[in-house]
């Protein structure tokens, strides 16, 4: 008999315990009261995080903790590894998992949404291949969790079952399953140049592996994959585009596993894949780090014209998102450091933002910023921690927003690219004006929409998850190392890449 | 144990016909019969494979004539696990067959039986077999069951089986003439026999002749493009209850016949052994496109299935074209992959047509909510055509991939890419229509209280199901086996 809670043992559980809930959700959702169909996704969701958690201590001292699991094809093992960076997302996901299994049950429940089994077992399913993608020790395995993941999310982005939902989830599909087919080309390339498929920190193509131009091509079609998901312009429309499913959905997709999902590939491919040395000598570093540059200002702009208070939040996340592959690209250990603890700070940050505009939403059926004149009276506690998250995201200090964003900064100067640090600088004031017109607008005290008078303050259920996030960010923000030790893993996960190099 | 070979192929072959006499008695009699039998090679089958993975392969001979005069069976590691193949799939049709009842006063009673275990003879014995003319003859019992088996579908399935007949009957006398050129210049029929002999002397420009008139024949047989012309109308409107057979893997032995004629009877050493290939793999990408792009057009499942199948065994014979042992080892996995998806694929659709009758695309909105075994497994093996870990097709694509990659075939590795791409354009195309389009409410052919369609539908639904998933995750075993046969041969 195996010791299924010995330590090497709980990547695996992690991924078996969400796949679990989405199989037993899928087939007894219909047959069984909601209470418990959510009961499911809950046990499942606190036994993972208690699972992630536990293997923090490890991940701090060093400890490996590594899983073959058996042989998925001939040579190359499913295996499982924990880093210090896998342990990052791994943190987020399943965290994040809890609040906003809470905040769906209020979301879902109070707006009466259709095919409510089909949703939860498919956000399960997305949590499960969420985790794989963590702690995936090597890319064959990194990628069978990657496309898991593009493939669940699609139920999820087409909910409605609508026209538009069509069309969106057609665009998601086009994205996603092309840049994913490329990636599957090019891990093909590097297995047969290199011989080996496992991560290794600082990366395992040697710069001369391939001929020239091939390198930096290959370079592209493996980071492809990484840069379509988080939505690096001109790959990004099919983000905007997927706002059309139901709130929670866009948390999961900007937050906790989606778009996150395809910056950690991005890390991924050019940190633990390429390496620094090789990166930069494919000037596959530099062009990757001009293109986040351009999307985080042009995002940022779009971000400002828009009415509609998820399209603008999506436009945000484009843009930051594009902070943290700009992190990876600027190859030194403070800007990857700054990189892996704005994984952490955005999924905090936008999540409570995403929660706040699905909360008004139910229960004021307002979308437009126009519309909300003089929310903040009604809802108070709701406009408070969006103003929190908006100021974070801002990235004024106190908050975890802005410890990520002066590490990128300070990397960005040590690496003598002062031009990056300005666009980061630039790219936090466009933010301040982008979401302080939505405050000011609904703290307006003038002209009271007369609409508002009926309605109150959110079902707790949506409340108290979005105030848990807001606090979180900002105790992340004044002690980044509190409790877990974060701060201290993405700095570990920095030097690992670059200890290398450096000693 | 000695007599396995024979016996795999004997039992069904006596059980078709005794199935008309036991028919006479009553219908399940005869059904029962060549259940049992089809069965009884099912298990045999899987001792077979035992112990020529413990002892390595065995030859077989009838009477114990030794090879150039007697008639020899040979079996090794990748035709043992495709007998399990053809046994496992005609099982489940024949499970699935006894809820559909062709009965007019025209059909003899067991009939539908007899023929459907008459093909399942002809595919074994073309598996099993080592004699050229054996094969011919094999062959030949596969078609005729076939044109009866497609000619049962009604009155296109006449016209269809019809036009398959003719294209058939070109085959199997091509083949017959490629049979001709190399006894003519070898004397024997043994194909052991006939790879010693073709070696000796200089007789490429007759290897030439008659591997293109192989690849001829067999490309017809297999519906290789261009030789598909007659499958989808056949796989259409064949007898529902014996689709998931005919296309699960009536196309696939004849590709394996080819492939043994390549690289067994040929091998490496043939001079035009590259340029076959090549012709090969323009034929096979040429396939794999042109499948994809008329199956996107098609608005009758049956139809979308066809036209996916001609796409399908482009991979297969782009594995052979690649050539490697590894590539082969691709094309043999992609080979059991796609038998158990196209007919799981085409016992979703039986299940749909039991309880609605329907074929068309149109009807079949949120059908999801009423069949969701039946949907799901529709799902997984879409997935699974267009290459999503973890099911076979991605393993499939992955060995095939990194086979062209180490040749530096590049085009093929894109064309792999693209032909996933259009894969999914049709397959998710079909899935929407089954989760997202409207519900049209259509009218129940049979009544059946909660659960989706009959046991024996749902029984070949869910083993299907658990095929793709547990032929994907272990991949690295069956590969392994498949080596031990094809790391002998190939480039």
């Amino acid at each position: 008999m195996m010791n299924f809670l010995a330590l090497e043992y709980r990547p695996l559980v992690a991924v078996a315990l969400a796949l679990t809930a989405s199989i037993l959700v899928y087939i007894l959702g219909e047959h069984i009261h909601r209470n418990v169909r959510e009961a499911i996704t809950f046990v499942a969701a606190f036994l993972m995080a208690a699972d992630v958690y536990s293997m923090i201590p490890s991940v701090i001292s060093g400890e490996e903790i590594r899983l073959e699991v058996f042989s998925i094809v001939k040579g190359i093992s499913l295996a499982f590894n924990v880093d210090a960076a896998g342990m990052i997302f791994g943190f987020v996901a399943s965290t994040l998992w809890i609040l906003t299994s809470l905040y769906s049950v209020g979301y879902m429940r109070g707006h009466d949404e259709k095919n409510q089994t089909g949703y939860y077992a498919a956000f399960a399913m997305c949590l499960c291949a969420t985790m794989g993608i963590c702690f995936a020790a090597n890319l064959l395995t990194f990628f069978i969790f990657f496309e898991v993941l593009t493939v669940a999310t699609y139920p999820l982005v087409v909910h409605y079952r609508d026209e538009k939902g069509k069309a969106s989830g057609h665009k998601y599909l086009a994205y996603t399953l092309i840049s994913g087919q490329i990636f599957f080309a090019a891990i093909v390339i590097i297995y047969v140049f290199t011989g080996t498929m496992d991560f290794v920190p600082g990366g395992f193509v040697a710069t001369d592996a391939l001929p020239m131009p091939w390198a930096c091509v290959v370079f592209f079609m493996m980071v492809g994959a990484g840069i379509v998901k988080a939505g690096v312009m001109p790959l990004h429309s099919w983000l905007p585009a997927a706002m059309v499913a139901p709130t929670p959905v866009s948390a999961l997709l900007h937050a906790v596993a989606v778009v996150k999902a395809g910056a950690f590939c991005t890390l991924r491919v050019v940190l633990y894949v390429f390496g620094p040395e090789a990166a930069k000598a494919c000037h596959g570093a530099e062009i990757l780090a001009w293109m986040a540059v351009l999307t985080i200002l042009i995002s940022s702009l779009i971000a400002i014209r828009k009415n509609n208070l998820k399209a603008r939040l999506a436009y945000s996340t484009v843009g930051q998102l594009s902070y943290i592959v700009l992190g990876i690209c600027i190859l030194n250990p403070l800007a990857a450091t700054g990189a892996l603890y704005h994984i952490i700070a955005h999924a905090f940050l936008k999540i409570t933002l995403f929660m706040c505009a699905g909360a008004i939403f139910v229960t004021t059926h307002k979308a437009d910023i126009t519309d909300m004149v003089g929310i903040g009276r009604r809802m108070p506690l709701t406009m408070l921690a969006f103003t929190l998250a908006s100021v974070g995201i801002a990235g004024f200090p106190f908050f975890a927003g802005f410890v990520s964003k002066a590490n990128i900064i300070m990397g960005a100067v040590e690496a003598g690219k002062p031009i990056y640090a300005a666009t980061l600088v630039v790219s936090a004031l466009l933010a301040v004006v982008y979401l302080m017109p939505v405050i000011s607008i609904a703290f307006r005290r003038d002209v009271v929409n007369p609409e508002f008078s009926e309605y109150g303050e959110a079902n707790w259920r949506m409340l108290v998850p979005l105030l848990i996030t807001a606090v979180i960010a900002i105790v992340f923000g004044c002690a980044p190392n509190l409790g877990f030790h974060l701060y201290d893993i993405a700095t570990m996960a920095g030097n690992s890449i670059f200890g290398a190099l450096t000693m | 144990m000695k007599n396995l070979p024979i016996l795999i192929v004997l039992l069904p072959l006596v059980a078709a016909q005794l199935c008309l006499v036991f028919s006479r008695i009553h219908r399940n009699v005869g059904r029962w019969l060549v259940i049992t039998a089809v069965s009884a090679s099912l298990v045999m089958s899987v001792m077979q494979l035992l112990n020529v993975i413990k002892d390595g392969p065995i030859h077989y001979y009838f009477g114990n004539y030794r090879a150039p005069i007697g008639i020899e069976f040979s079996i090794d590691t990748v035709n043992g696990i495709m007998l399990i193949l053809v046994c496992v799939i005609g099982l489940l049709t024949f499970l699935f067959s006894s809820e559909f009842r062709v009965s007019s006063d025209k059909t003899i009673v067991g009939g539908m039986n007899t023929v459907l275990c008459l093909l399942i003879t002809g595919l074994l014995g073309m598996t099993s077999t080592g004699d050229v003319f054996n094969l011919y003859v094999f062959l030949e019992i596969t078609s005729l069951s076939a044109y009866c088996l497609i000619a049962m579908g009604g009155n296109k399935g006449v016209i269809a089986a019809y036009r398959y007949m003719l294209v058939g009957t070109v085959a199997a006398t091509l083949y017959l003439l490629g049979v001709a050129v190399l006894y003519a210049n070898t004397g024997t029929l043994n194909m052991a026999d006939m790879a010693v002999l073709l070696n000796e002397g200089d007789k490429n420009k007759a290897m030439l002749l008659a591997m293109i008139l192989f690849i001829a024949a067999f490309g017809i047989k297999m519906a290789l493009f261009p030789f598909h012309g007659w499958q989808p109308a056949a796989y259409t409107h064949a007898e529902t209850s014996a689709r998931p057979l005919i296309s699960g893997v009536m196309g696939k032995i004849p590709a394996y016949a080819m492939f043994r004629y390549l690289f067994c009877v040929y091998g490496t050493d043939f001079k035009y052994f590259d340029f076959i290939l090549d012709v090969l793999g323009v034929l096979s990408v040429c396939a794999m496109l042109y499948g994809s792009i008329r199956a996107m057009g098609q608005k009758d499942m049956r139809k979308l299935l066809a036209y996916s199948s001609v796409a399908q065994i482009g991979y297969i014979s782009l594995g052979f074209a690649i050539g490697t042992p590894l590539a082969l080892a691709g094309a043999f996995l992609h080979m059991f992959g796609h038998a158990f998806m196209k007919a799981g694929l085409f016992f979703c659709v039986g299940a749909i047509v039991y309880r609605y009758g329907k074929f068309s695309l149109e009807d079949v909105g949120r059908l999801y909510k009423k069949m969701p075994i039946t949907c799901g497994l529709l799902v997984l093996a879409a997935l699974s055509m267009v290459g999503i870990p973890p099911a076979v097709g991605f393993f499939s694509k992955w060995y095939l991939g990194l086979a062209a990659a180490r040749e530096a075939k590049w085009i093929y590795l894109a064309v792999l890419v693209i032909s996933s791409l259009l894969n999914a354009v049709y397959f998710f195309r079909l899935i929407e229509k089954f989760f997202i389009n409207p519900d049209k409410g259509l009218p129940q052919k049979r009544e059946r209280g909660r659960i989706e369609a009959s046991a024996w539908i749902l029984i070949p639904v869910i083993v299907c199901f658990v095929a793709i998933l547990a032929l994907g995750l272990c991949n690295a075993k069956i590969v392994d086996v498949l080596l031990l046969t094809l790391g002998e041969v190939g480039l």
